[in-house]
C-alpha cells in the first residue's frame, strides 16, 4: 500500500535532523496558525493561490526564494563549522552521511530553489511592465510553473522529515547516484524535484520568450527594450534551449534506478562520461541563465541612480547576445581532468576565456554609465559597485581555472568553491539582492527600510571576503571539495576564518530580514505614492505602486529607449486621469496550475516510494485537471472603463496629494 | 595626497612582504611543487595570474575612483547626462581585453599540449617506471606491472624517474592527484586514463582523492615516496618480504569497502588483475570497443591489449 514508505523512514535515531524537522513544523505551524486566526484562506486562494497575475506570481517566487535562502544558508554554516572542528583527529559533529546530504542540499536548494525563483520573480514583477504589457503571454502557463516549482520544493524539504536526500553532490555524477551505490530515496528526491520543478522553469522559459516577442507595447522595438528585458530574453532562449537536455539526462539515470537500463552504470556497456557531458550542457548554459539577469538589473539600477542613458546600450546588447551564444560551447572545462585531448581541452579554454571579453566590456559599460553622473549610493547601487569589483575578481579566478594546465592542479579544490561562489555571490545574488530593493517599493507600494538594508549590503560583502578568500588559499595547499575531516592541521587557521565570514553573512541575513518586518511594521509611513521612487527611466515607473491589476489603463506608446525619462524631459506625463477609459481584456484566475502541481507533488513523492497506484492518481489528476481547464471557455473578462476610470481617478488623486506634499516640504 | 602616500607607507612594506608570507612554509602545495610538471603548472598559474592583472587593477581602482567622484554629493564633479556614447572609448573596451585573452589563449594553446597528462615526459635516457592505480572504496590499490609487487594507501617513486600511470577505478569516478607533483586525472571504471609525473626533489607527499566518492572519501589518502634509487630500490625490497599475494581472493577482499585503510603491501602480483578488473566492467560491449577504436595514441601504445576503452581515442 504504501510502498518502500516505512516508519524507519522518519530519521528518529538522528537529533540534528529531527532538530531541523522540528523547527521546520513549527514554522509551518505558525504560519498556518496565523492564516487560521485572521481566516485567510478564502483571501489567500482568491487573491494568491489561484493568482495568473505576474505582479503576485513574482512576489511569490520571491518570497519561496528568500525562505530558501535561509535553509541553504543554514546547509552553508553547518558545513563551515563542521570543517571548522574537524580537522586531525577530531572529525566534528555531522558524520559522513549526513554532512554529504548537506552539501547536496546547499548546493540542489542555493541553484534551483534560491537563485532560479529569485531570478523569475523578479522578471515576472519586471518585465511585463517594462515592455508595457498588461500580462505575460500565458497567464495561466505562469501559474502552473510556478506552483510546479513550488511543489519541488517542498519535496526537497520533506526529505528532511521523510527519508534522505541525495549524498552525491550537486549534480548527482553516476556512477555514485546509481542504485548500485545510491540504494536509498536520496537520490531519487534529487530527480523528482528537479524535474517537476524543471519543467515549470522551461514553461516560464517559453512563456517570457513570448511576451517579451509578441507583447512589446507599441513602438518599442528591440532596440528600445530596457537592458534587463534584453537579458531576460537570452535567459529565455537559455531556458528552452538547456533545459530539456536536463529533463532528458536525469530521465536517463531515472531508467537506469527504476528498470535496471545502463545508460550511466560501470558495467554492462554503461558510460559515466556521457552524464558528465549531458549535465554540463545543461549546467554550463544554466550558469547565464542565472547571471544574465543580474546583469541586467545591475544596468537598470547604474543608469537610474547614476541619473544617466546606460553608456554604449549596443554594445551592452550585443555583448549579452555574445555570452548567450558562446554560454553553449564551454561546457567541457568542467571536466579537463577527464582525459580528453590536449586539442580538445585548449578548445574549451579558450572558447572559456573568450566570455570574458563581452564580459569585460560590461563592465567598462557600467564604469561609464557612472562617468559623468551624479551616482546616488540606495541599496541597490551598493550592491551594483560592490559586485564590479567582486566580480571582477572572480572572473580573474575563472580564467585562471579556464586554463587547463592550472584547472589540472585547481580542479574540485576549494579555489574552484572559492571561484564560483565569487562569481554567484558576488555577481548573481548582489544583483538579484539589488533587484528586490530596487523594485520592492513597485511591488509592495512601500520603500524597504534603508538603513537596515545599507547594513545588510555591508555585512554580506565583508563576510563574503572573510569567508571565501581562505578558501582560495586553501586550494592553493591541494585542499579539495567536499571533505567531511581533514588532517592537516595548518588548514584549521583558514577554516575558522571563513566559518567567522559565514557568520558575518549570517548577520547580514539577519537585517535582511529585520528590514523587511520593520518595513512592513512601518509601510504606512514609508508609502510609495508617485509610483516613481528613483527617478526611474522605463516603463515600469510610470504606473503606480503597487501597479493596478491591469498595469496601464492605456498602453504607453514607446517612441524612445527611456520612454519615461524622454516623457519627463518633454512634459508629457498625464497629470490627470481621462474622462474615457477602454474596456480592458484580462484573464480570469484559476485553481488548475495549483491542482495541477498538487498531483505532480503526489506523482512525485510516489515514484520516491515506489507507491505506484498513488504515482497513477497523480498523472490522471494531472491530466484531467487540464482536460478540464482546457475545455472550460470562461477564462477570461472584461474590466468595464467605468471601473478603470474610478481606479485611475484615485490614482491621480494620490499622485496630486504626493506632489503637494512634496513642494510643502521643499 | 601625500599624507596619505606617507600614511600608507607601512601596511605597504608589509604587503610587499605577503607573497614572501604566502611562499614559505610547506603548506602551500600547489604553488611548492616538487616536480617538473607541477613546476611548469605554478608558472602558468603566476603567468596568466600577472597578465590578468593588466586589466583588473586598473578596473578595480577605476571603479573605485569613479564611484567616489561623481557621488551625487560631489557638486564639484561635472553632471554630463548625455554622456552615453564614445566611439574610442568603445574601441578601447573591446580590443584590449582582446589583446589579454589573445596571449592568454597562445600560452593556453601551447602549455595545454606540453602538459597533456597523456605525454610522455622525457628525461633523458631514464626509462619511466609503470603504475598502474586503482581506485577502490575508499583506497588506492598501485601495482608495479613490471616489479610484480602492489601496494595499497603508499606509491614511491625514484626522484628523477619519470612515473608513467595507468589509472581505473573499481567503483565510482575518483581523481587520482598528488597536488606537490602537479596534474590530477578521474579514475573511472572499465575504461583506464593516464598521467605522466615526475618528481625532483625526495621527499613524501600527500595524494589524494579530488572527486567526491562516498562515506569513506575523505580518509582516502595515500603517501607518494619519492626516493633515490637506493630508497627506492629498499622500499621494493621491503614490499617483496610481504608474503602477500595479489590474486582474485585478494583483489575480492579490496574489493569491500573499507575506511581510513592503513598501508599494506602484497609481495607478489598473480596474473593481470589490472586488466581483469578493466575488462570485467565491459562484459561482451568489450570485444565491441577493442575493434572500433584501436589504440592509436602513441602514449597508449604501453598498453597495447590493453582491454576496456582508453580515453585518448
Amino acid at each position: 500500500m504504501l510502498g518502500n514508505l516505512t516508519l524507519a523512514a522518519i530519521p528518529l535515531d538522528n537529533p540534528i535532523e529531527m532538530g531541523a524537522v522540528v523547527f521546520m513544523g513549527i514554522a509551518v505551524l505558525i504560519v498556518l496558525g496565523f492564516i487560521a486566526r485572521y481566516n485567510l484562506w478564502g483571501y489567500l486562494w482568491r487573491e494568491w493561490i489561484t493568482s495568473v497575475d505576474h505582479k503576485k506570481i513574482g512576489i511569490m517566487y520571491i518570497i519561496l526564494a528568500l525562505v530558501m535562502l535561509i535553509r541553504g544558508f543554514i546547509d552553508a554554516i553547518m558545513m563551515r563549522t563542521q570543517l571548522a572542528f574537524a580537522y586531525g583527529k577530531h572529525h566534528g559533529y555531522l558524520p559522513p552521511p549526513h554532512y554529504d546530504q548537506i552539501f547536496t542540499a546547499h548546493g540542489v536548494i542555493m541553484i534551483f530553489f534560491m537563485a532560479m525563483p529569485f531570478m523569475i520573480g523578479l522578471m515576472n514583477v519586471a518585465v511585463p511592465l517594462q515592455i508595457g504589457a498588461r500580462d505575460v503571454a500565458f497567464p495561466f502557463m505562469n501559474s502552473i510553473s510556478f506552483w510546479l516549482t513550488a511543489v519541488g520544493m517542498a519535496l526537497v524539504n520533506l526529505s528532511l522529515a521523510i527519508g534522505e536526500f541525495a549524498k552525491t553532490g550537486w549534480l548527482a555524477y553516476p556512477p555514485l547516484s546509481e542504485l548500485h551505490f545510491s540504494p536509498g530515496v536520496g537520490v531519487d528526491y534529487y530527480i523528482w524535484a528537479l524535474q517537476i520543478s524543471g519543467i515549470g522553469t522551461l514553461l516560464t522559459g517559453v512563456n517570457f520568450f513570448v511576451t517579451i516577442v509578441k507583447m512589446r507595447a507599441p513602438g518599442m522595438t528591440m532596440m528600445r527594450m530596457p537592458v534587463f528585458v534584453w537579458t531576460i530574453l537570452c535567459t529565455a532562449v537559455l531556458i528552452m534551449a538547456a533545459f530539456p537536455i536536463l529533463t532528458g539526462t536525469l530521465a536517463l539515470l531515472t531508467l537506469d534506478r527504476y528498470l535496471d537500463f545502463h545508460f550511466f552504470t560501470d558495467d554492462g556497456g554503461g558510460n559515466q562520461m556521457m552524464y558528465v557531458n549531458l549535465i554540463w550542457a545543461w549546467g554550463h548554459p544554466e550558469v547565464y541563465i542565472l547571471i544574465l539577469p543580474a546583469f541586467g538589473v545591475f544596468s537598470e539600477v547604474v543608469s537610474t541612480y547614476s541619473g544617466k542613458r546606460l553608456f554604449a546600450y549596443t554594445s551592452m546588447v550585443y555583448a549579452t547576445l555574445a555570452i548567450t551564444g558562446l554560454s553553449f560551447i564551454v561546457w567541457l572545462h568542467h571536466f579537463f581532468t577527464m582525459g580528453s585531448g590536449a586539442d580538445v581541452n585548449a578548445f574549451f579554454g579558450i572558447t572559456t576565456m573568450i566570455i570574458a571579453i563581452p564580459t569585460g566590456v560590461k563592465i567598462f559599460n557600467w564604469l561609464f554609465t557612472m562617468y559623468g553622473g551624479r551616482v546616488r549610493y540606495d541599496v541597490p547601487m551598493l550592491y551594483t559597485v560592490g559586485f564590479m569589483i567582486t566580480f571582477t575578481i572572480g572572473g580573474m579566478t575563472g580564467v585562471m581555472l579556464a586554463v587547463p594546465g592550472i584547472d589540472y592542479v585547481l580542479h574540485n579544490s576549494l579555489f574552484l568553491i572559492a571561484h564560483f561562489h565569487n562569481v554567484i555571490i558576488g555577481g548573481v545574488l548582489f544583483g538579484y539582492l539589488a533587484g528586490f530593493n530596487y523594485w520592492f517599493p513597485k511591488m509592495a507600494g512601500f520603500h524597504l527600510n534603508e538603513k537596515l538594508g545599507k547594513r545588510a549590503f555591508w555585512f554580506w560583502i565583508v563576510g563574503f571576503y572573510v569567508a571565501f578568500m581562505p578558501l582560495y588559499a586553501l586550494g592553493l595547499m591541494g585542499a579539495t571539495r567536499r571533505m567531511e575531516h581533514y588532517d592537516n592541521v595548518a588548514w584549521a587557521p583558514y577554516m575558522w576564518v571563513a566559518a567567522f565570514g559565514a557568520i558575518l553573512i549570517m548577520i547580514g541575513i539577519g537585517h535582511q530580514v529585520a528590514q523587511i518586518v520593520v518595513s512592513i511594521r512601518d509601510r504606512e509611513m514609508n508609502r510609495d505614492l508617485t509610483g516613481d521612487p528613483w527617478q526611474g527611466r522605463t516603463l515600469e515607473w510610470a504606473t503606480s505602486s503597487p501597479p493596478p491589476f491591469y498595469n496601464f489603463a492605456t498602453l504607453p506608446e514607446v517612441n524612445h529607449a527611456e520612454p519615461l525619462w524622454d516623457a519627463k524631459q518633454r512634459g508629457t506625463i498625464e497629470r490627470q486621469a481621462r474622462d474615457h477609459y477602454e474596456d480592458i481584456h484580462m484573464p480570469r484566475n484559476t485553481g488548475a496550475g495549483f491542482i495541477i502541481a498538487v498531483f505532480s507533488g503526489f506523482f512525485g513523492f510516489a515514484m520516491i516510494w515506489h507507491i505506484w497506484w498513488l504515482a497513477i492518481v497523480g498523472v490522471i489528476g494531472m491530466v484531467l485537471t487540464l482536460i478540464i481547464r482546457t475545455c472550460n471557455d470562461n477564462i477570461d473578462y472584461y474590466v468595464p472603463g467605468e471601473e478603470v476610470a474610478s481606479i485611475e481617478k484615485a490614482h491621480f488623486l494620490q499622485l496630486s496629494s504626493a506632489d503637494m506634499e512634496k513642494q510643502h516640504a521643499d | 595626497m601625500r599624507d596619505l602616500i606617507r600614511r600608507m607607507g607601512r601596511p605597504k612594506r608589509a604587503f610587499m612582504l605577503l607573497p614572501l608570507l604566502l611562499l614559505s612554509g610547506c603548506n602551500w602545495d600547489v604553488l611548492d611543487p616538487q616536480g617538473a610538471i607541477g613546476m611548469s603548472e605554478k608558472t602558468l598559474l603566476i603567468t596568466s595570474v600577472l597578465l590578468m592583472l593588466l586589466i583588473v587593477v586598473p578596473v578595480i581602482v577605476l571603479t573605485l575612483a569613479v564611484a567616489w567622484h561623481f557621488r551625487a554629493a560631489n557638486t564639484k564633479a561635472k553632471y554630463r547626462p548625455d554622456f552615453n556614447h564614445s566611439l574610442p572609448i568603445e574601441i578601447v573596451i573591446w580590443v584590449v581585453p582582446c589583446i589579454i585573452i589573445l596571449v592568454l589563449g597562445v600560452i593556453t594553446w601551447d602549455s595545454t599540449h606540453t602538459l597533456d597528462p597523456y605525454r610522455r615526459i622525457a628525461a633523458g635516457d631514464r626509462k619511466p617506471i609503470n603504475v598502474q592505480v586503482v581506485a577502490l572504496d575508499w583506497k588506492w590499490l598501485f601495482i608495479y606491472p613490471d616489479l610484480h609487487i602492489a601496494s595499497v594507501n603508499e606509491m614511491a617513486m625514484p626522484v628523477g624517474t619519470p612515473v608513467s600511470f595507468n589509472i581505473t577505478s573499481d567503483t565510482v569516478m575518483n581523481s587520482f592527484f598528488i597536488p606537490q607533483l602537479g596534474s590530477q586525472i578521474y579514475a573511472m571504471a572499465g575504461m583506464q586514463t593516464r598521467l605522466h609525473l615526475l618528481a625532483d626533489h625526495p621527499g613524501t607527499y600527500r595524494g589524494i582523492s579530488a572527486n567526491f566518492s562516498g562515506d569513506g572519501f575523505s580518509d582516502m589518502n595515500f603517501n607518494a615516496i619519492a626516493t633515490d634509487q637506493a630508497g627506492f630500490d629498499a622500499w621494493v625490497r621491503k614490499v617483496r618480504a610481504s608474503g602477500a599475494v595479489l590474486d582474485g581472493a585478494a583483489m575480492g577482499k579490496l574489493e569491500q569497502a573499507s575506511q581510513d585503510v592503513p598501508v599494506s603491501y602484497f609481495g607478489s602480483v598473480q596474473g593481470d588483475p589490472y586488466e581483469d578488473l578493466v575488462s570485467s566492467f565491459m562484459g561482451k560491449a568489450m570485444s565491441m570497443q577493442e575493434a572500433t577504436h584501436p589504440s592509436t595514441h602513441p602514449a597508449t601504445s604501453g598498453a597495447a591489449g590493453m582491454a576496456g576503452m582508453n580515453m585518448k581515442d
